[in-house]
């Protein structure tokens, strides 16, 4: 080799170095930008309306899980909302009064406290106001509220933890709802893996749950909807499921995009809260990703613009469940009340 | 007439006819958000709505008296709505809720 080529081949070698440490910092940036925007926040944040307070928390959690809020007296809001189960009831579909199976599965209640809009069709816009729509609910805890204030009040214990929470009102049905808000608000599930890692334990995950990340948030589209540290953005979307319930259509029934919508879930702790959709229909974390890889099972006008075939090799897959898998805090044991007499 | 009178009358017309013509405000959708997020109309000024974001949108308001639907927004595009009546709307974005736009309309 001539001292020309040397010098133009050494040139030409500099020069692809460089270019690879630009691109690899631009990559970089970008990795950290993304991170970024997975942060756990500070605090729950709780309505000026309802602050926290740990005695209405506490009476809050003492009504979750009393099975006197139903006709029957044995189902309690815990029933469904199982803490075992990630505050589900790991079954395709609800079981209510009577053991009348529901129209959609049980969601999660962990972290609603940032939540916009509450149930699969948000059609309540607070955790206040949620809260005692099932007791009263026929097909699910079957309590019309006078009766449940009637029973509520016919106990001294609630009467006394009522008194001491809410001393200005008492209990009312407002009160019931305001303290099983609150307590609702602080099931927030714990740090994952994930968390770990972007904090910058680079050993907090797998390098195959790494790819899985970048996957996420590009090729595989799944950060249009689930994003932000609760991997949700409560989005509405149709995303091609072969069932007919109209979903967030039946609220909004003039918007074309809202009919078979439902309300983006969480997916903090997802592998513990299988089967999956609003339907439970993809029973594993597998089955889902194929689902998205696919491009949903249903064709009609409203389905959502980010429902497309993906294209993803079985690595790709394989590397998302992984990354998916790292979302799951190891929370501690919930602490069961002892219920007033 | 003077020939300043001849000048100064046409002029003060075509004040007093402008402050009466309807406006067109913009608001940016970016982020998820919209921006800014109220603002204060008079009856027949116009919102015209920039998608600025690289996911759809679908502006609508339900409130009594002031509903309107602006159907799905690709990224990229605009769209428009004129409000005729005086009134307050919450403006919502009805794939995102956590956009929340409130529109005063007052004479």
């Amino acid at each position: 080799m001539n001292t020309r080529r040397l010098i133009a081949s050494k040139l030409s070698l500099t020069l692809v170095l460089l270019w690879n440490v630009g691109t690899d910092a631009k990559a970089d940036k970008s990795l950290t930008s993304m991170r970024n925007e997975y942060l756990r926040p500070q605090s729950i944040p709780f309505p000026k309306d309802n602050p926290h307070t740990r005695l209405s928390e506490n009476l809050g959690r003492t009504l979750f899980f009393d099975p006197r809020l139903s006709g029957s007296n044995w189902i309690s809001c815990a029933t469904c909302h199982n803490p075992a189960f990630s505050w589900g009831d790991g079954l395709a579909k609800g079981i209510g009064s009577g053991m009348k199976s529901l129209g959609r599965r049980t969601p999660t209640i962990l972290n609603l406290a940032w939540g916009e809009l509450m149930m699969w069709d948000g059609r309540f816009d607070s955790l206040e106001s949620q809260a005692l729509a099932p007791v009263s609910e026929e097909g699910e805890m079957n309590l019309p509220h006078d009766r449940m204030l009637q029973k509520l009040q016919a106990i001294p214990g609630y009467v006394e933890l009522f008194a001491k929470a809410f001393p200005d009102e008492g209990l009312t049905t407002s009160t019931v709802a305001k303290a099983l808000a609150t307590f609702e608000r602080t099931v927030v599930s714990g740090t994952a893996p994930f968390d770990r890692w972007i904090k910058g334990n680079e050993k907090a995950i797998s390098s195959e749950a790494k790819m899985g990340f970048e996957i996420f948030n590009g090729k595989a589209l799944c950060s249009k909807c689930h994003s932000g540290w609760r991997f949700t953005d409560d989005s509405f979307h149709d995303i091609g499921l072969a069932d007919e319930d109209k979903g967030r259509g039946k609220i909004l029934p003039d918007i074309e995009v809202m009919q078979h919508a439902f309300k983006t879930p969480t997916l903090r702790n997802v592998d513990h809260r299988g089967p999956y959709m609003h339907d439970g229909s993809e029973v594993t974390l597998e089955d889902v990703v194929e689902f998205y890889n696919q491009g949903g099972k249903s064709k009609r006008p409203s389905i959502s613009e980010h429902i497309r075939p993906l294209r993803l090799s079985e690595k790709e897959k394989s590397d998302l469940v992984e990354f998916l898998k790292t979302l799951t805090s190891q929370d501690k044991a919930v602490r069961i009340p002892i219920l007033p007499r | 007439m003077t020939k300043l009178n001849r000048f100064l009358i046409p002029l003060f017309m075509l004040g007093f006819a402008s402050h009466g013509l309807a406006k067109e405000h913009v608001i940016t959708q970016k982020g998820k958000l919209f921006s800014p997020t109220d603002i204060s109309l008079a009856p027949g000024d116009t919102i015209i709505f920039k998608n600025d974001d690289d996911t759809s949108h679908n502006v609508f308001a339900s409130t009594e008296g002031m509903k309107f639907n602006l159907g799905i927004q690709k990224s990229g595009t605009e769209t428009s709505h004129k409000f005729e009546s005086p009134g307050d709307a919450e403006v919502r974005c009805a794939i995102h809720p956590k956009m929340k736009l409130k529109v005063t309309v007052k004479n």
